[in-house]
């Protein structure tokens, strides 16, 4: 049934989403895993407390460390420029840290189309967040493509949870 | 009495009929043209075991060849409870009226001998309606080891006889053999024979691996992999299994890489700054060539089977189609032209058409078309399905499909270029990725 709706519908569906429910990855959010960070070498630090402003987990949390896309899109919405604007500032007050973006794409596409649409979406939040006074060398990108969903469903609701980015931190000085 | 058999099979468009033959008498021939016919009824009674040490392998030498040969779903095989004719040696003369009697149109006998570790096969091949043998008797030697091998070798010589089609069963096929749940998938490269069997992993599932292919001599495989922590191309060597990484530019993700059909140049996607194009690189040298430069997505790269021309997806349109381009770059053209979008574009070893995934409402396709985009044509319908990758002789299609929800998983699907015999490729859990060798030597 869901496989025959018409991908209009679909993005409607999302555009809804994505508006009415901002502070999905806020406190009560997805929990602000870290991604696929830890596979294959990206370094992983301890996230620390989440009631710590200082901490990543506070970033993942509270901040929120990922932002949406719509289907086959890498525009940032209002919404992710919001919470991209909070990044920026936060990475301002951290310096010590750097971070990789990761994009992600749901699992409606090719496998290698997606990695380069997720490539798309994690080099537009950081142009975004260059463009916000976050040194580029603090910044690099990843593209998981469909590899590493964030949800397992094969419905919209979880489509639009895996359209992401996610801003990883890690400890470091920038390369 | 002399007869010739057309055995034509659903198909939409006459382009793909094989072989030209017109309508004639003459010795057994299985021509693949359109409309739907019976399988060519066959019969493989056991081998000969000429030694003792023979008889482990002489039964099960005919059993693969059987199963290469039924599993095409051009052949029907005639079961030993039915036969009446009973070899028992190799060299005896065939009761043609015993075999024409349970209606086997063709006939496949064969004998095995073992001396050492060193495994000999002979068989022959037997047009039952005409009473004569069809080609030359064959002789194939090599170590027990590699007896499915031999197999391979009989069912080959035997259904390209038949069909006047180049062979495909003794091959090999690397793959991604995937473990665990869909958002934390293991993946490893392995690499099996085109039927299932002999599977042998090449990577550990440390790391995400994707999309292997196999070098113009099966000798090397391209594939991806995350080891760095970002997206690389990785060469293979499938003998010694050691790999290396491709040079890089710094701060670029490298992906989909395929050889040229000289196996000295690579031609995959690069990504800088968000922007990916199609690159290729001379593997002696390590320098690379920028081959398109848009700022859409150009990805999916593959060569026509003489080195001239490149296809590729692109969605410089505003979604991904399919475009041909000269193999230095330059302006392409676009060939995919229906409702959807258009990717994993595939040159066929035959030089005459392109497979690709399609996805069009909601549905994923693995189709077909020639090199202009004319006569395109979908040969499956799921969820998902994706990546072909053809059979040695252009004839069959493999590619991955995926089922839904968050059990879903993927497996190997196989497909005739006419659509038919759509079937699994047994694979021992979820598998991905399929990349299909050349014939082996």
């Amino acid at each position: 049934m869901r496989l025959h709706s018409s991908a209009l519908l679909l993005i409607g569906a999302l555009a809804l989403a994505a508006c009415n429910n901002p502070n999905r990855f806020g406190a009560g959010g997805a929990g602000g895993a870290g991604g696929a960070g830890g596979y294959g070498g990206v370094g992983t630090t301890g996230l620390g407390g989440a009631n710590d402003p200082n901490s990543p987990a506070y970033f993942s949390q509270t901040v929120g460390d990922r932002v949406l896309f719509a289907v086959d899109q890498s525009t940032l919405s209002p919404e992710a420029r919001m919470i991209l604007t909070g990044q920026a500032q936060w990475l301002a007050s951290h310096p010590q840290y750097t971070a990789i973006i990761e994009g992600h794409a749901d699992e409606q596409g090719t496998r290698e189309y997606n990695l380069a649409l997720g490539a798309r979406r994690a080099s537009a939040v950081q142009e975004f967040l260059i463009s916000q006074g976050v040194a580029p060398n603090r910044l690099r990108t990843v593209s998981y493509g469909k590899e590493r969903p964030l949800q397992v469903c094969s419905e919209e609701s979880c489509y639009a949870q895996n359209r992401r980015a996610v801003t990883v931190i890690s400890v470091g000085a920038g390369s | 009495m002399f007869r010739h058999l057309t055995l034509a099979l659903a198909l939409a468009g006459a382009a793909f009929a094989a072989a030209p033959l017109a309508a004639q008498d003459g010795p057994l021939r299985l021509e693949i043209t359109e409309g739907v016919i019976e399988p060519l009824p066959y019969a493989v009674p056991a081998f000969v075991a000429e030694n003792s040490a023979a008889q482990k392998y002489a039964t099960e030498i005919s059993r693969v060849v059987a199963s290469d040969l039924s599993g095409t779903g051009l052949f029907r095989e005639i079961p030993a409870s039915a036969h009446i004719a009973r070899v028992t040696s190799f060299d005896a003369p065939v009761g043609y009226a015993d075999w024409k009697a349970v209606n086997a149109e063709a006939l496949i006998t064969g004998a095995v001998s073992v001396s050492g570790d060193r495994l000999t096969v002979k068989f022959r091949l037997y047009d039952i309606y005409s009473g004569q043998q069809l080609g030359e008797g064959l002789q194939f030697a090599a170590t027990t080891a590699s007896w499915r091998r031999m197999a391979h070798k009989v069912a080959d010589a035997a259904y390209s006889r038949i069909t006047g089609e180049g062979a495909y069963f003794d091959s090999r096929v690397v793959f991604v053999a995937e473990t665990g749940p869909k958002n934390a998938r293991q993946k490893r490269l392995a690499v099996m024979d085109y039927d299932g069997a002999n599977v042998q992993y090449l990577t550990d599932s440390s790391t995400i691996v994707l999309a292997p292919r196999f070098s113009p001599t099966g000798d090397r495989v391209l594939y991806t992999s995350f080891e760095t922590g970002f997206p690389r191309i990785k060469l293979l060597n499938v003998a010694s299994v050691t790999a290396q990484l491709l040079p890089e530019t710094p701060g670029t993700m490298t992906f989909a890489p395929r050889f040229s059909p000289d196996g000295r140049q690579v031609v995959y996607s690069l990504e800088q700054g968000g922007n990916t194009d199609i690159w290729k690189m001379d593997l002696n040298t390590g320098q690379s060539a920028r081959l398109t430069n848009t700022p859409s997505i150009e990805t999916g790269p593959s060569y026509s089977p003489d080195g001239s021309r490149i296809v590729f997806e692109s969605d410089r349109s505003g979604t991904q189609q399919l475009y041909i381009m000269s193999a230095s770059g330059g302006e392409p053209t676009r060939i995919s032209f229906g409702q959807g979008r258009y990717g994993t574009p595939v040159w066929s070893p035959r030089g005459d058409l392109i497979a690709f995934t399609k996805q069009n409402e909601g549905r994923f396709h693995i189709g077909v078309m020639r090199t202009d985009g004319s006569e395109e044509r979908l040969l499956t319908a799921s969820f998902l399905d994706e990546g072909p990758t053809w059979a040695p002789n252009g004839r069959v299609i493999m590619f991955t499909r995926e089922t839904a929800g968050a059990g879903g998983e993927p497996r190997l699907y196989s497909v005739d270029i006419t659509g038919r015999n759509l079937k699994v490729v047994p694979t021992a859990g979820a598998a991905s990725d399929p990349a299909w060798s050349p014939l082996l030597p």
